[in-house]
């Protein structure tokens, strides 16, 4: 039974953080209708910011901790925005494949300046938050999945509140659903989208420093497998529909979770795959998506 | 192919030959591919130091057969594929003699047939895995293999730690921690040992708190993680954040100071067995560690280091003894290699071409590397 606890605790904190970042797919996806490859590795950019702040601020404090999630998020949110200003703007209203192909570009241009600029070698991020374990009655809770677990809900909350209570998320909802229709009744579409890379940028850069903090090694092609699972995730909960994405996040998680904990941990990956193929089949939007035909 | 190539490249370094100055004819080249950059550069960079440093000592020294070295490095950035490439265009552009790398077997694993079809010889620093020089004649290594590194781990396990009950925890993406485990398996078994529960994981996971609760669930007293570094830092961190106390132990692939640094506090007390250590009292060792320290810096050097050192020594040791830079006779004399003094160890080539030299134990302690015992074939 505590094994079975532990499991689903450790299920839980490795499906937050793909939940940040697959919200970033999804979000963009909702409003743009493609996929921007790039971001696996503004998560990537993020966790080196955060590792960078995280060296010259106290280790081991909460402030010190949100400080440098804080300016790992706002950097990633300038990038988010000048990728899109500069990289997908100018190709706006072309083919969505043109879009869908720079979005690969600017995903292997991130790769490679990473690591050039910070070089290949993998190197060890400090622990910014308090490190701490909690046990009860044999469960045992670290400080960091905590913060995982809280970060990743508190921000979800916010997303969730800011699409659905603010004046900028109904004009991206409204840019989501019509975009022409969007602009003729006043709304600023090219605010709306940087507002919307910003944003996704900017929880890709949370769940950057979330993933960096437990698993405290990263490289500049750290945001290949994780990227690669979140969306999939997204996919899975119905791509462009944000508490789908958190769904399909936390299921990805819990079942990769349970499988490394079994004898057939060799298929991991496979069997994560195989489950997600069998939900498309029978709900090809995903689990809670909407399906509407599509114009390729 | 190959075929039709020879005359075309024949014709091209013929050419080249004619317009080279005088200096490039004359040096003998040796060509390396180490992982330089990525994941596992702390290895390429340690093997690459002292590869260089034994070519600049014997250049230094006059060269052999009356011409100097010079050492062409190529590095694979620790990616699968790329070894095989880089090592194709080290003996078909640099035509190079011979060819020193890898330490990780799997990229070992992947250079070594390019290196037999075009007959080249090939001497890995510290691939341990069996089948590295079983792909052909050509085929050499200066360290020890799996078989007994495991068997070495397996009864420091049963014996000086007192264990009964492990657990293995494997990555199946490499051959170097499949053989390790398969070898330390029946060692310790046959030793009476029992491993309770065996899990897996890939090159370049990051998350391994689903296997370790599964193997803390299991009450074992001991894991055992064939592995590099990266991963089993990681391994160990995530093992006390479950709040296991259980030595976690490996073997070589451990060998980084990246493990202590990403590591920290976690991998204090863990065990992993090695070619070498600092601390030992030879004088070939107190030597070769002044002359390290002197080239790059202070910097103290590890196991990966000395090997590269030995491989390149043993190498050129056999083209003096060859007379030539024909590879066939090379291959010869690397064949012939008898009690070679190296800082690793007198290394002889059996006829398997593997050499057969003592393992060290070395235990973390105090964010240091610490020499615990040594263990003869």
């Amino acid at each position: 039974m505590t094994e079975f606890l532990q499991q689903l605790l450790n299920g839980l904190s490795l499906g937050a953080i793909y939940a940040l970042i697959a919200l970033g797919y999804t979000m963009v996806y909702g409003v743009l209708r493609f996929i921007n490859f790039a971001h696996s590795d503004v998560f990537m950019v993020g966790a080196f910011i955060g590792y960078f702040a995280g060296k010259h601020l106290p280790h081991g404090t909460v402030w010190g901790g949100l400080v440098a999630l804080a300016a790992a998020m706002a950097g990633c949110a300038v990038l988010g925005i000048v990728i899109e200003r500069l990289a997908y703007r100018p190709l706006r209203g072309g083919p969505t494949l043109n879009v869908l192909i720079t979005a690969i570009g600017v995903s292997l241009f991130l790769e490679y300046t990473g690591q050039l600029v910070f070089g290949a070698t993998p190197r060890a991020f400090p622990a910014i938050f308090p490190a701490k374990i909690i046990s009860v009655r044999g469960l045992v809770v670290s400080m960091n999945q905590v913060i995982v677990i809280v970060v990743a809900a508190v921000l979800m909350v916010a997303l969730q509140l800011s699409v659905y209570r603010t004046k900028i998320g109904m004009a991206m909802r409204a840019v989501s659903l019509n975009p022409k229709a969007a602009q003729l009744v006043g709304v600023n579409i090219d605010v709306v989208i940087s507002f919307t890379f910003g944003l996704g940028s900017a929880l890709a850069a949370a769940g950057g420093v979330l993933y960096a903090l437990n698993y405290p090694s990263i490289d500049p092609l750290m945001g290949m497998v994780p990227g690669l699972k979140a969306f999939v995730a997204a996919v899975l909960g119905g791509v462009g529909n944000i508490p789908g994405a958190a769904l399909g996040a936390l299921i990805l998680g819990m079942v990769e979770t349970f499988v490394d904990g079994s004898r057939w941990s060799t298929y991991k990956d496979a069997i994560a795959f195989a489950i997600l193929i069998g939900i498309l089949l029978f709900r090809p939007a995903g689990l809670l998506g909407r399906f509407t035909t599509e114009k390729v | 192919m190959f075929r039709l190539l020879r005359p075309l490249l024949a014709a091209v370094s013929a050419a080249m030959a004619l317009s080279a100055p005088a200096y490039s004819q004359e040096t003998i080249k040796i060509g390396e591919y180490a992982s330089l950059t990525g994941k596992e550069a702390a290895f390429g960079q340690s093997s690459h130091k002292g590869t260089l440093l034994a070519i600049e000592e014997m250049n230094a020294a006059g060269g052999v057969l009356g011409r100097q070295l010079e050492l062409i490095t190529e590095d694979n950035q620790t990616k699968q594929g790329e070894s095989a490439t880089i090592v194709k265009k080290l003996i078909s552009r640099e035509k190079v003699v011979g060819v020193l790398g890898e330490v990780a077997s799997m990229r070992s694993l992947e250079a070594a047939p390019i290196c037999q079809a075009y007959r080249v010889p090939m001497i890995s620093p510290s691939s341990t895995n069996p089948k590295v020089t079983q792909i052909g004649n050509y085929i050499f290594r200066v360290c020890f293999i799996d078989p007994f590194q495991g068997t070495v781990m397996a009864k420091f396990a049963k014996e000086t730690l007192k264990i009964r009950k492990v657990a293995l925890l494997t990555s199946v993406s490499s051959a170097y921690s499949v053989g390790l485990a398969k070898y330390f398996k029946e060692r310790f078994i046959a030793d009476g040992g029992e491993v309770v529960i065996e899990q897996k994981f890939t090159e370049g996971d990051k998350d391994f708190n689903a296997q370790l609760t599964a193997i803390k669930a299991s009450g074992v007293e001991g894991i055992f993680v064939p592995g590099y570094y990266t991963e089993a830092a990681l391994i160990c961190k995530q093992a006390r954040d479950l709040g296991m106390t259980v030595p976690l132990f490996g073997g070589d692939g451990w060998e980084a100071p990246e493990l202590i640094e990403i590591g920290g506090d976690a991998v204090e007390g863990c065990y992993y067995s090695t070619h070498y250590s600092p601390e030992v009292d030879t004088p070939a060792v107190k030597e070769f560690v002044a002359k390290f320290q002197a080239r790059f810096e202070g910097e103290i050097p590890d196991a990966m280091a000395a090997l590269g050192y030995d491989s390149a020594g043993v190498m050129v040791d056999a083209i003096r003894r060859a007379g030539s830079t024909d590879e066939p006779a090379v291959r010869d004399a690397l064949a012939a290699t008898r009690d070679f003094p190296g800082v690793t160890g007198s290394t002889s080539m059996d006829k398997d071409r593997n050499a057969s030299k003592a393992a060290v134990i070395i235990m973390v302690k105090d964010g240091k590397f610490k020499f615990v015992q040594s263990i003869a074939p």
